[in-house]
């Protein structure tokens, strides 16, 4: 078999309901359902999971590492955009 | 020799059964372990073997109270004779190629999901306990097993050319799996076991319906005639599996950890 035809897919899991899903690694499958049985049985033995996404990774659109500077450098000094200049009560909870 | 039996050792019997049936699969499986195609498969084929193996242990435990003589799981699964297995022979086959590890893995989990879903309802409160947990195990079992029968039938020429030779191997076996004698009568009358016969028609249509998916030809899976594991009557391929099977044990007596 060649890993042309198993394609590589990103996996997802969401560890409880209202959380959300999280990118927990990659896994060879040759389709959608294998892929979600391949991402069970190697991501959710210890009971990591209640849901499963999976995600073929070359329909994946990245940002370039090359741009970097242009995109993320311009946020560097502007500090007022982190919320930490107010509390948050603590019965607002996990946001 | 089933007919000087009581009704304790017919019980007895018909668990041990179940229980030898679930060790000696989960052991093939187990035999993967590190040797899979791929990493998900390495997984994913010992996944399954720790969820029969899980079954094996509550029926020897339970076989083991039945009894009453003292023998507790590790007693049942690892120090008897060969003869004394009660376990089909389809499951003690070599695994054989990946095609075949998974026809077989699917042609049990096929009957197991049916034989749970029946035990469910079943009036031993034990035997229905095992039941639920394995029920949810055995139904993941076959959908893995039967998605890749489709893809490997329906797959590449060697996949399907494989598949087809996993059939033509396996197909003298699986009638064995619908067996019946005074063990399986008397706990079908008592309402706590299953009779297998019941179950074949629905295997069959089961299957017929993913093979037709996976481009295979089950019409002679009725027409088995290997038989002998009841009765503790082995193929060649069960005393090797028995000689790894049990080394430790054999080895260092009374061993655990």
């Amino acid at each position: 078999m060649s890993t042309n035809e198993i394609p590589l897919w990103e996996v997802f899991i969401r560890p409880r309901n209202g959380l959300s899903h999280k990118h927990c690694g990659s896994i060879h499958a040759a389709d959608e359902v294998m892929a979600l049985q391949a991402a069970r049985d190697v991501y959710t033995r210890r009971g990591e999971g209640q849901s499963i996404w999976v995600v073929r990774s070359a329909d994946i659109i990245a940002s370039d590492p090359q741009d970097k500077d242009e995109l993320f450098e311009p946020t560097a000094d502007k500090v007022y955009r982190h919320p930490t200049f107010y509390d948050i009560p603590d019965e607002v909870g996990h946001m | 020799m089933t007919g000087t039996m009581t009704d304790k050792e017919m019980l007895f019997e018909y668990v041990l059964r179940l229980a030898d049936d679930h060790l000696v699969l989960a052991h093939r499986l187990s035999e993967w372990c590190g040797h899979a195609p791929m990493l998900e498969e390495d997984l994913a084929l010992p996944n399954i073997a720790l969820d029969l193996l899980g079954q094996a242990r509550a029926l020897y435990t339970y076989a083991g109270e039945i009894e009453g003589a003292g023998r507790g799981e590790d007693q049942l699964a690892y120090l008897r004779p060969e003869h004394e297995y009660r376990n089909l022979l389809l499951l003690e086959l070599d695994n054989g190629d990946f095609a075949r590890t998974m026809l077989r893995l699917y042609l049990f989990a096929a009957l197991m999901e049916l034989f749970w879903e029946a035990m469910l309802s079943s009036k031993d409160e034990m035997l229905a306990a095992i039941a639920a947990k394995a029920i949810k195990e055995t139904r993941y079992h076959v959908r893995h097993s039967a998605e890749w029968v489709i893809r490997l039938g329906d797959g590449t020429a060697e996949s399907a050319r494989r598949m087809n030779e996993a059939l033509e191997d396996l197909q003298p076996y699986c009638s064995e799996l619908f067996e019946t004698d005074s063990v399986t009568a008397f706990v079908a009358k008592q309402g706590i076991g299953v009779d297998p016969a019941t179950l074949e028609a629905a295997w069959q249509a089961d299957i017929a319906k993913i093979f037709r998916e996976a481009r295979l030809n089950g019409d002679t899976l009725a027409d088995g005639y290997q038989t002998g594991g009841r009765s503790g009557q082995h193929t060649e391929a069960m005393g090797y599996l028995l000689a790894d099977l049990q080394y430790m044990q054999r080895a260092y007596p009374g061993m655990e950890w």
